[in-house]
């Protein structure tokens, strides 16, 4: 790995932000100049232009725009409102500070831009965001939940106070939070040769107990269910900047399928963001074939369970492959198995045994 | 003679309509201290407007019994005084406890239609407390005579008991004290409606009102203006039967058929007579009093078959005009919006009359959802009203969907019909029958004001969402001028001010007429405290 790589690639996206913000100000600004009430094109969130993308093998949004202008009565609050998200997420940028989505909304309230609630200002970020096609955590907003890594990596930080400070991520045997100045921070070293993203807390520190991390010379994210955004743009760097394999082991349920599929291919509700995926991520586990062949303790399936199956087997992201395999298994067995299930054959059983088992099945994949 | 008497010989008049006191309204101590009211009042009301003088009505209900906390129904003490012409003293006595002798024997509008509705009320006083009468009056302003009178049920004479003579202090008018059983606690919020929306449809007079629980109402005079009296007018041909026929034969002065008919009917000249009877085959010059029975019925069906004869005109109705119910509805509900509409004269079957119709929307006076207000010869009609026809046009035949006005809208509807003969469905005075004619006006009248409040309300939306439209670019053009200022920081903000004041200008352009507020006037308490003047002014 190359140090200077990460260090170009974490400032020229700042510049490039910085850049979008002030094209933005600019137009708005020299629009009521002229006399015209200034506006802007967006792609349209809308259920029905949100298409899968083949190629990307992801939702993606498609080709209708909606256009938001200060004449509208009923754009023009939205509008300004989008226009003082700018102005203030650009001094954020411009000062290295981070804001919650919280903050985002509790700060509106000094500049007269009311927002009734959060979800209010939310979806206002995640206008700016298809606007700019930046996440926001490009623009230092980031969401309350975080997650953990640990593992021997080596980071240095770039937020003020800390720059240039380093920091081994082996170092503490919690983990470390998944939050802004770790997502910021440059990639300096690492002895590790793959990740493995596991779904819960429990199963992290059993991981980190059992050495996994010298083991399989492997870090260890805990994405907390249904990882943010954070962890998966943190999974994303180790997979391209430190050209790390990603395995995922979750529950063995359509929903620990779905964390899976998540990771290697976006959700819906970030459809406008293209670079949070890690289309070569592995699932490894708990498969509904593993519920059989490791004879795991298991639940009978709900109905709402069987239904997520059936809504997941038309999704396009799961028609080939395991996916669409493992879909059909648990509906054929009708039964689930949690990643503590394994526990029934001792606390190690799942770091000695099927860990390596699955790592191995993994490169067939 | 009239034609009652001669059917009725058998019992009398004051007898037959005591057994048929529900006809008349009084069918129960609550409904009948209602009916004594109104007759009453009614009777002030016409008397004061007959002799073209401002109407100062003062009525006054107590208790009778020395036990006030004595349960209804009970007897009360019911008096009626006005500041009209009065009566002759020699006629009170006839006119007060005589049933069929009154001065509404004519063709004109009035509120009563035969005069006896006071005499029902005083004998209905009469059987159920024994309680006599008492009349004053006064045509002179110099001597004011008292009557303590009853009725003699079974003679129809009247029996005096008492008369007085005290000096009148210059002032006119006539005072009715009668005392009946009733039950104020049921009849109360009727009595009291209906003096309110007598107060919306008489806005030029003076009424006030105290009920037995010592409460004070007072509807003050809102203009010095009155509704033209009505002029008595012969019958219209259409309106004639048999008995009628006979009868003007029987009294006929007229030589001949053809004198006769242009003497006597409403709108007949000689060219119309002599066709007329051509048309009847009726000799023109034939002796009106030679006719065969025969005859008569052929003449009176070709009376109501001939196609030529004018429509009845209007100078014999009293509509209130759209002036004074604009004046009515204005002091008594304080819309937000009111529009009146009075419609061309019409007849039905010979007797003319005029609808108007009024509409009050909003403002603090009117009440929320749709509230209907039936007036007929400028009586309120308070019950029944699901029978009447107005309810029947309002509910049944608009298609309020054309006129864009919310459902719950607060909306009140005013119709008065005025006639020589309001087509009541029972002697009551409650609801109006279905005459297409009547049905036809009181739809136009209605569809008409319905759509200046439809127009109305459309342009106060207009206005209201441009003047929304305003305050909106007002309060976030400056934002985002600041806030594209911050991002790009610039220290100056961006001309805003110019683009704002060109919206203004092409807002205000959509419209001819500059933007207005409607004009809210503070409502008044009805219940007034009377300064001790006034109320010298009504008590003798």
């Amino acid at each position: 790995m190359s140090r200077g790589d990460s260090k170009t690639l974490a400032s020229r996206r700042k510049a490039e932000v910085k850049k979008l913000l002030r094209q933005l100000g600019q137009k708005v600004y020299e629009d009521l100049e002229k006399e015209t009430f200034p506006e802007v094109t967006l792609a349209s969130r809308s259920v029905s232009n949100i298409v899968y993308d083949e190629r990307l093998k992801q939702y993606v949004l498609g080709p209708s725009k909606t256009r938001r202008s200060a004449h509208n009565i009923k754009h023009i609050r939205s509008f300004t409102q989008l226009i003082w998200l700018a102005s203030f997420v650009n001094k954020l940028v411009e000062t290295s500070k981070t804001s919650t989505l919280r903050d985002v909304f509790y700060s509106s309230q000094a500049y007269g831009v009311d927002f009734s609630d959060q979800s209010e200002s939310d979806e206002i970020i995640t206008d700016l965001e298809v606007l700019l096609s930046k996440a926001r955590e490009d623009f230092n907003v980031y969401p309350e939940e975080r997650s953990a890594i640990f593992g021997d990596l080596t980071i240095e930080y770039t937020v003020p106070g800390y720059e240039g400070r380093r920091l081994n991520l082996a170092s503490h045997p919690d983990g470390y939070l998944i939050g802004p100045s770790l997502s910021t921070a440059e990639f300096v070293d690492t002895s590790a040769e793959m990740v493995i993203a596991v779904e819960k807390g429990g199963l992290f520190t059993r991981f980190v107990e059992e050495n996994v991390h010298k083991r399989y010379k492997a870090l260890i994210v805990d994405t907390a269910g249904q990882p943010p955004r954070s962890t998966r743009y943190m999974l994303k760097r180790l997979n391209t900047e430190l050209k790390l394999p990603v395995y995922i082991l979750a529950d063995g349920d359509v929903y620990g399928e779905h964390i899976a599929m998540v990771i290697v291919s976006g959700s819906v509700g970030a459809a406008h963001l293209h670079d949070l995926t890690v289309p070569d991520a592995k699932w490894i586990g708990v498969w509904g074939t593993d519920i059989v062949k490791y004879r795991l303790p298991s639940d009978p399936l709900s109905e709402i369970d069987i239904k997520r199956i059936y809504e997941l087997k038309k999704d396009p992201r799961y028609a080939k492959g395991i996916w669409q395999r493992e879909l059909d298994m648990f509906l054929k067995i009708k039964r689930k198995s949690e990643l503590e299930a394994f526990a029934k054959y001792g606390l190690t059983t799942i770091v000695d045994k099927y860990l390596p088992e699955k790592l191995q099945e993994a490169k067939s994949l | 003679m009239s034609k009652r008497q001669t059917i009725f010989k058998e019992i009398s008049p004051s007898e037959f309509f005591y057994r048929n006191r529900d006809l008349a309204g009084f069918s129960n101590p609550s409904r009948a201290l209602y009916a004594a009211t109104r007759e009453l009042v009614e009777n002030a009301l016409d008397a004061c407007e007959t002799a073209c003088i401002l109407p100062d009505i003062f009525v006054r209900i107590t208790s009778a019994t020395i036990d006030g906390t004595l349960a209804d129904p009970k007897p009360y003490t019911l008096k009626v005084q006005d500041n009209g012409p009065g009566v002759e003293p020699k006629y009170v006595p006839d006119a007060f406890a005589r049933i069929f002798y009154g001065s509404k024997f004519q063709l004109k509008q009035s509120r009563g239609m035969f005069g006896m509705g006071a005499t029902m009320a005083i004998l209905y006083g009469q059987v159920t407390t024994n309680k006599p009468v008492l009349v004053t009056t006064s045509v002179d302003g110099e001597k004011a005579y008292t009557f303590e009178m009853m009725v003699n049920i079974h003679d129809n004479t009247p029996l005096v008991l008492n008369r007085t003579v005290k000096p009148a202090n210059g002032k006119t008018g006539l005072s009715v004290q009668l005392t009946l059983e009733g039950d104020y606690s049921r009849s109360g919020s009727k009595i009291q409606e209906y003096f309110k929306q007598t107060a919306l449809v008489t806005p030029y007079a003076n009424i006030l009102f105290i009920d037995p629980n010592g409460r004070l109402f007072f509807y003050s005079r809102a203009t010095d203006k009155m509704p033209k009296p009505a002029k008595e007018t012969l019958p219209h041909p259409l309106g004639i039967d048999i008995e009628a026929l006979r009868r003007l034969l029987k009294e006929s002065k007229e030589p001949t058929l053809k004198k006769f008919l242009s003497k006597n009917f409403h709108r007949v000249g000689d060219n119309i007579a002599e066709d007329f009877l051509k048309f009847a085959g009726l000799d023109a010059e034939a002796d009106p009093k030679r006719l065969s029975n025969d005859e008569i019925t052929r003449f009176v069906s070709a009376l109501h078959s001939y196609k030529n004869f004018l429509p009845p005109d209007a100078r014999c109705l009293s509509p209130l005009g759209e002036e004074l119910l604009a004046a009515g509805i204005e002091k008594e509900l304080q819309p937000e919006f009111l529009a009146v509409i009075q419609r061309p004269p019409s007849a039905y079957s010979g007797f003319p009359f005029i609808v108007e119709v009024g509409l009050a929307y909003g403002g603090k006076g009117v009440e929320q959802g749709l509230k209907l207000l039936r007036f007929a010869n400028r009586i309120p009609l308070l019950y029944d009203e699901a029978n009447d026809i107005s309810w029947k046009v309002v509910n049944e035949e608009i298609d309020w969907k054309r006129y864009n006005i919310p459902q719950d809208a607060p909306l009140t509807i005013i119709t008065h019909v005025c006639s020589t003969k309001v087509p009541y469905k029972t002697v009551g005075k409650e609801y109006l029958a279905d005459r297409p004619e009547l049905e036809r006006e009181l739809k136009n009248g209605v569809r008409e004001v319905l759509r200046r409040l439809g127009t109305y309300l459309s342009r106060k939306n207009t206005l209201a969402f441009a003047k929304k439209k305003m305050n909106i670019y007002e309060k976030y053009l400056p934002l985002i001028a600041r806030f594209s200022a911050d991002l790009i920081g610039a220290t100056k903000l961006p001309n805003y001010k110019k683009l704002l004041k060109k919206s203004v200008e092409e807002t205000a352009e959509n419209f001819e007429e500059p933007i207005v507020e409607v004009e809210n006037k503070p409502i008044e308490n009805k219940v007034v405290k009377l300064e001790q003047r006034r109320l010298e002014d009504f008590s003798q």
